[in-house]
């Protein structure tokens, strides 16, 4: 590889980029307008689940009951109706997903100790809150019982009682459950494939379009020094990318950074030449420049997306489908930046996450040094 | 040595023979032309000599390398000016030359020198920061050019260069040509024009992918299949008609106001022929005989073979 001939392609590259003004602004605003789309509107944090309450008692104990509710931060109390008309037309209007019914006799089965049954309707068109609200209705519920418990036994005059077992939940990492703490990161693995292999989508392809890599075969460049010299700029633009995302990270979303802001851009630098090279490559493959960045969308942004743990837990796919992941560079990108982001963790842990990055990266360019022939057809 | 050699070369694309055994010498230092109708098989030669296409058969060499085995050798000797242009739209003049420079590794103080040379010979010195896209046709050619030489190649492959180039540009860009013989560069260059075709020492007729016509232009003139008669008259088109149905022509056309006729035979005999024909139509015109075109040599050889409709 001869180094003067790979700057004469670094050079020319970054003239073609700084004198279209309109694709450098597209490559810094896209990544940026994506981290900021999809940041603020992806969560799967479910809390305020709008509640209707149908309290046939109206007691004491019953508003009590409710009270319980309303003073969880998991539920917004959206009104009291009283008829199931009511309850059926605030569901339809999405004012309620959860609808409580406390019955008549609720007090009166209280008092004399017997069961008190509640009804909890849900909206089950979107079945993940559903579950999910249910849950804490069920936890709320249960909260309620064993304070009752507790206040009869020492009403009797028994010795104190204690509850046999209990659960103390303590979450590490990520102590408040935020869902944007491990989406970001995440989201930034996500984007920067997406965004790395559709900037180097058009390079190749344009070559040709341009029947400029007709006279390029004819001149004694080898491929390696073609696509290292295209590649080199390219990098430059991935990692400017890489820093605006991390500073959105930080200053808009406040997600927490709690390793090593050095380990992660060291980590963009590892994950981006592959990256870049899936976008040569399928600009090698394809001669044009509409197709390759077609391609180049969708061989990234669905990958990224559905098979890299960032939406859908791996564990929970089927077996074929997990080996497929495999092949998903992100996949690998997202658990070391969750990993640094989340964890703080330091090299040594993200080692073999590092190591595939890497292998993926040589073996593309390989590949693309293989695929990129210096002949016309 | 020769500067380029091939030997039996042929190309198919799939069912198609664009290049059909091909053998050819050229001399080191010398300007050959390859002469055709669009679609002869022209581009594909040049593709194959600069080692873009590996051939289906048979072999060639540029300067000693052969144009499959060598190419990487191939290349440091070699400038290949594509039909389309070939440069970077949005790069300067003085861009485009430095990044085929860089590619050459050609030294910095030659690399001076010789753009300057370049650009002066080609009458581009003004236009040196002007973006390639903002040139005009000629001077995209020149500039081309220029990117060719700029690493003194000892074989300059230039397919179509002076296509749509206007006459003031076709004369610059000759004389750039012309002064590279004297640095002993072997220039293999195609081209549609006829007039162009009488600047160079060789030339080769191709015709559907086969060489049919080699050798100097006046050699290639002796080659007439038949004798060429030009009469000049009024109405042309009217008595060039008449004369389609009266004679057995080998091949007809007009040039400009003259009727150029040519038929097999004796040239006096048939002279007198064609004088009585005019006559008994009772046209005045002047009929003699004259020595071929390239132009008159090409459509004889061509109409034969594709029956009328030929246009070189």
């Amino acid at each position: 590889m001869n180094m003067y001939r790979v700057i004469a392609i670094i050079r020319k590259e970054f003239i073609h980029i700084l004198r279209d003004p309109r694709s450098l602004g597209m490559a810094i605003a896209m990544p940026i307008l994506l981290i900021f789309l999809f940041g603020s509107s992806l969560s799967l944090d479910v809390d305020h689940v709008p509640l209707v309450v149908w309290d046939q008692n109206g007691t004491h104990e019953s508003r009590e009951f409710i009270g319980r509710f309303t003073a969880s931060r998991y539920f917004d109390l959206n009104g009291h109706v009283t008829s199931y008309a009511e309850i059926e037309e605030a569901i339809d209007k999405r004012e309620a997903i959860l609808a409580l019914v406390i019955p008549r006799e609720f007090s009166r089965k209280l008092e004399s100790g017997r069961k008190a049954d509640v009804q909890l309707i849900a909206d089950g068109s979107d079945a993940n809150t559903a579950t999910i609200a249910i849950g804490y209705a069920q936890m709320v519920a249960d909260g309620y019982t064993s304070s009752l418990l507790l206040k009869a036994a020492d009403q009797q005059g028994a010795k104190r009682v204690k509850i046999p077992v209990e659960v103390q939940p303590r979450v590490w990492f990520n102590q408040n459950m935020l869902a944007k703490n491990y989406i970001i990161p995440g989201l930034i693995a996500v984007i920067m494939m997406v965004i790395s292999a559709l900037l180097t989508s058009l390079t190749i392809a344009r070559e040709w379009e341009n029947g400029t890599m007709e006279q390029l075969i004819t001149t004694p460049l080898t491929p390696s020094e073609l696509i290292v010299g295209k590649l080199t700029p390219y990098f430059a633009i991935g990692m400017l990318d890489v820093v605006l995302a991390v500073l959105m990270g930080q200053y808009l979303f406040e997600v927490p950074l709690r390793g090593n802001t050095a380990l992660v851009f060291g980590m963009a630098a590892l994950f981006l030449p592959g990256a870049l090279t899936m976008g040569m490559l399928i600009s090698i493959m394809t001669r044009s420049q509409l197709l390759a960045s077609q391609l180049a969308m969708v061989l990234t942004f669905l990958p990224s997306f559905l098979l890299s743990g960032f939406m859908y837990s791996i564990a929970n796919m089927p077996i074929v489908i997990q080996g497929l992941t495999y092949l998903v560079p992100s996949r690998f990108f997202i658990v070391i930046l969750k990993n640094i982001y989340l964890k703080g963790a330091g090299f040594a842990i993200i080692l073999t996450e590092a190591g595939i990055l890497l292998l993926f990266a040589v073996v593309l360019i390989v590949v693309a040094n293989i695929k990129l022939k210096k002949r016309l057809v | 040595m020769d500067a380029i050699k091939a030997i039996g070369l042929t190309q198919k694309f799939g069912d198609n023979t664009a290049v059909k055994n091909l053998t050819i010498n050229i001399k080191e230092g010398e300007v050959f032309g390859l002469v055709g109708p669009d679609g002869a098989g022209k581009t594909t030669v040049m593709r194959l000599l600069a080692g873009l296409i590996a051939p289906t058969a048979g072999d060639a060499w540029v300067y000693g390398c052969h144009t499959v085995e060598d190419s990487g050798q191939l290349s440091n000797h070699i400038s290949y000016m594509p039909q389309r242009f070939g440069l970077y739209m949005d790069l300067t003049v003085q861009e485009n030359i430095d990044f085929y420079a860089d590619l050459y590794n050609v030294p910095r103080q030659i690399r001076k020198e010789k753009t300057a040379e370049l650009l002066a010979f080609s009458n581009m010195i003004p236009f040196r920061d002007r973006l390639a896209r903002n040139l005009s046709g000629g001077m995209k050619q020149k500039l081309a050019l220029a990117c060719a030489l700029i690493h003194t190649p000892k074989v300059l492959l230039l397919d179509e260069p002076t296509n749509g180039v206007d006459p003031l540009s076709r004369r610059d860009f000759w004389r750039i040509l012309y002064k590279l013989l004297e640095e002993k560069v072997t220039i293999f260059v195609s081209t549609a024009y006829l007039d162009e075709a009488e600047r160079c020492g060789r030339i080769g007729l191709l015709h559907r992918g086969e060489l049919i016509l080699f050798g100097t232009p006046d050699e290639v003139k002796t080659h007439m299949s038949g004798v060429l008669i030009e009469i000049r008259c009024a109405e042309p088109r009217q008595i060039l008609a008449d004369l389609r149905t009266k004679l057995t022509l080998v091949s007809a056309g007009l040039f400009g106001a003259k009727i150029h006729l040519v038929l097999s035979g004796e040239p006096n005999q048939i002279l007198e022929m064609v004088k009585n024909t005019l006559k008994e139509m009772g046209v005045q015109a002047e009929a003699e005989i004259v020595g071929p075109s390239l132009e008159d040599v090409f459509i004889s050889m061509i109409r034969p073979i594709e029956g009328s409709d030929a246009s070189v």
